[in-house]
C-alpha cells in the first residue's frame, strides 16, 4: 500500500467480482512462449482498474481472455460468475489495433453497433454526429480510415465503444496516440460516463499518471511471464476533478510512488566496469 | 501522349496490313482493312450487325450473371462452412478440371440449340472462376474485425453484410473481371456449334463462305462487346466499392 494510511475498504471488496482471473496463465506458440503466469485478480462492479506493466507482459492477452477470444493455458477467467469460454458479449474491446472496417466510412464504422442493435436509421445518424462531436472528428463522417490520421482512427474506434453500450469496458491504449488536450478531454468524459452509468473498465496504458489519474486500482506488472507484481488503491475520490489533478499533493505522491516502483534498479547502469563473466 | 502513340501503332499496323496483304497475294486469308471495315459497315447498315450482337450479348450478360450469382452465393456458403467444404472439395475439383466447351453436346441435348444453352455453357465456365474467387475471399477474411464485430452480439447474418461480403467483393470481382472474356467464349462456342443467330454463327458462316473480310469484322465486333462489358465491370467496381477510389488516391506514406 502507498502511504501510511490504508485507504477505506471499498464497496468493491464486498460486492461479488465481476471479473475474475484465477491462477490464470497462458503460454503461446505450444508451449514456447509464456505471456502470463498465475495471475490472480478480482475486479467489482464499476471499479476502474488501470494496468501497468513492462511491453509485451501480457497485458493485451488478458484483455483478449477476458473478452474470451480465447482460453488461458491454465487457471480460468470468470464472468459475472461463469467461466468465458466463448466470445463475451458483455464486454465492449477498444483493441490496441484499431480494427476499423476499411469499406466503411468513418460514419458508418461507428454505426456498426447501431445497426446491430437494430436501431432506426434516423436515430443512429443523430448518434454518430453526437459521439463524433464528443471525440472531435465533426466533419470527417465521410472520410475513409485510410484517410485518417493514427490519431482520428483511434478516436474513431472509441467512438464506436461508446456507441454500444457494454457493461465492461477493455481498452487497450486508448490515448496513447493522442495530443494531450485531446487526451485530457477524453479522460474526462470516458470517467464522468463510467461512473454515470456504473461501468467496469479494465484501462491498459503505458502513462504512469494516466493510471493513477483515471484509476481506482492500479495493477503493476511484472515483466514477462506477466504476474501481478502489486496492487496499488489510488487514494483519490471517485468524483476527481481531473483538470486540476495534476495541483493536487495526494496525485502527486501516488505517481511519485508508482514511478518509484517501475523504475528499474540503477546500480547495473551505472557500474559499467563491473562485467561479470 | 500515350494515346498518340496508341494510335500510331494503329495507323503503322493497319498500314502495313493493307500493303502487304496485296502484295504477297494473301487477300483471301488474311483481306484487307478497307475490306474489313466495308464489310463492317455493311453489316452495321442493315441493322444485321446489331442484331447478332444483341443476341451474344444477352447470352453472354446472362450466363454471367447467373454464373456469377451462383459462384458468388455458393463461395459465400463453402467459405464459411468449412466441414461442407471439405466435403464436397474433391467433387467441385472433378467437375471444375472437365473442359466446359466438351460440355456443349450435352447441353444441347438437355436444352436443345436455343438460347438457354449458350446461357448455361457462359455460367457453367464463369461459375468456377467466381467461385473459386469468393471462396478464396472469404477464407481470407480478417479474423480480428469477425471477433470484434461479435463483441458487438453480431450474428451471422450481420457479419455477412458488414464484414465477409465488403471484405471478399475484391475478389470476387477479380473472378468476374477474369470471367468476362470466358462468358464470351461460352456463348460463341454455343454459336458456332449450333445456332443461326449471334455472333458466333456470323462468324462461321462467313468462314463458311471463304469472307475473310466478314469474319474479321465479326471478330472486330467480339472485340468491341468485351470492351463493353469490361468497361460495365469497372463501373460496378467503382460504384460497389468506393472505399477502392478513396486508398487509390491518396498519397502513399510508409
Ligand atoms: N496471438 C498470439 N500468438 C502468439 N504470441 C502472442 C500472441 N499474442 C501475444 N503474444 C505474445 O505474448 C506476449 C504478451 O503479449 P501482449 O500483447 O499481451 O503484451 P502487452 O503487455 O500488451 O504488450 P504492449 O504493452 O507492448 O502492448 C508477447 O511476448 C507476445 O509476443
Ligand atoms: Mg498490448
Amino acid at each position: 500500500m502507498p502511504g501510511p494510511t490504508a485507504p477505506p475498504s471499498r464497496k468493491s471488496s464486498e460486492a461479488l467480482p465481476l471479473i475474475e482471473f484465477r491462477n490464470v496463465g497462458k503460454t503461446f506458440a505450444r508451449g514456447a512462449l509464456e505471456a502470463v503466469r498465475d495471475v490472480n485478480l478480482s475486479v467489482a462492479p464499476g471499479e476502474f482498474l488501470t494496468l501497468v506493466g513492462p511491453s509485451g507482459c501480457g497485458k493485451s492477452t488478458l484483455l483478449n481472455m477476458t473478452a474470451g477470444l480465447f482460453l488461458p493455458t491454465t487457471g480460468e477467467v470468470r464472468y459475472a460468475g461463469a467461466v468465458v469460454a466463448d466470445i463475451n458479449v458483455r464486454v465492449g474491446y477498444m483493441t490496441q489495433v484499431d480494427h476499423l472496417l476499411p469499406w466503411r466510412t468513418l460514419a458508418g464504422n461507428i454505426a456498426v453497433p447501431l445497426e446491430i442493435a437494430g436501431r432506426p436509421k434516423r436515430e443512429i445518424a443523430a448518434e454518430v454526429e453526437r459521439l463524433m462531436t464528443l471525440v472531435g472528428l465533426t466533419g470527417f463522417g465521410a472520410s475513409y480510415p485510410s484517410q485518417l490520421s493514427g490519431g482520428m482512427r483511434k478516436r474513431a474506434a472509441l467512438a464506436r465503444l461508446f456507441a454500444y453500450d457494454p457493461e465492461t469496458l477493455l481498452m487497450d491504449e486508448p490515448f496513447a496516440a493522442l495530443d494531450a488536450q485531446m487526451r485530457l478531454v477524453l479522460q474526462v468524459e470516458l470517467k464522468r460516463l463510467c461512473r454515470l452509468l456504473g461501468k467496469t473498465v479494465l484501462f491498459v496504458t503505458h502513462d504512469v499518471d494516466e493510471a493513477v489519474a483515471l484509476g481506482d486500482r492500479c495493477i503493476v506488472f511484472t515483466s514477462r511471464p506477466g504476474r501481478v507484481r502489486q496492487a496499488i488503491t489510488v487514494d483519490l475520490p471517485g468524483d476527481r476533478d481531473l483538470r486540476v489533478l495534476r495541483y493536487d499533493p495526494a496525485y502527486l505522491a501516488q505517481c511519485g510512488a508508482l514511478w518509484r516502483l517501475l523504475t528499474p534498479p540503477v546500480e547495473p547502469a551505472v557500474a559499467p566496469q563491473g562485467r561479470r563473466e | 501522349m500515350i494515346p498518340l502513340i496508341q494510335a500510331a501503332i494503329v495507323a503503322v499496323f493497319l498500314g502495313t496490313w493493307q500493303m502487304l496483304s496485296p502484295a504477297l497475294g494473301l487477300q483471301f486469308f488474311f483481306a484487307t482493312p478497307l475490306a474489313v471495315f466495308q464489310s463492317l459497315w455493311a453489316l452495321m447498315k442493315s441493322g444485321l450487325l446489331f442484331y447478332h450482337a444483341g443476341i451474344t450479348s444477352l447470352e453472354a450478360v446472362a450466363g454471367f450473371l447467373l454464373g456469377g450469382t451462383l459462384g458468388m452465393g455458393i463461395g459465400i456458403l463453402l467459405g464459411r462452412h468449412q466441414l461442407l467444404a471439405k466435403v464436397l472439395a474433391p467433387f467441385l475439383t472433378a467437375i471444375y478440371s472437365l473442359p466446359k466447351a466438351a460440355l456443349a453436346p450435352l447441353f444441347i441435348l438437355w436444352f436443345g440449340i436455343g438460347i438457354d444453352m449458350k446461357i448455361f455453357l457462359a455460367g457453367s465456365i464463369v461459375f468456377f472462376l467466381v467461385f473459386l474467387n469468393t471462396f478464396h475471399g472469404v477464407r481470407e477474411v480478417s479474423h480480428e474485425q469477425i471477433a470484434i464485430l461479435r463483441l458487438m452480439k453480431a450474428n451471422e447474418r450481420h457479419l455477412l453484410t458488414k464484414v465477409i461480403i465488403p471484405s471478399a467483393i475484391v475478389w470476387v470481382f477479380a473472378g468476374l473481371r477474369l470471367s468476362v472474356p470466358y462468358a464470351l467464349i461460352g456463348a460463341i462456342l454455343g454459336e458456332i456449334i449450333a445456332a443461326n443467330r449471334g455472333l458466333g454463327f456470323l462468324i462461321s458462316s462467313a468462314a463458311g463462305r471463304f469472307d475473310t473480310a466478314g469474319t474479321f469484322a465479326a471478330l472486330i465486333a467480339i472485340m468491341f462487346l468485351a470492351l463493353v462489358l469490361n468497361r460495365a465491370i469497372t463501373f460496378a467496381e467503382g460504384r460497389l466499392m468506393p472505399w477502392r477510389a478513396a486508398e487509390e488516391g491518396r498519397e502513399v506514406p510508409i
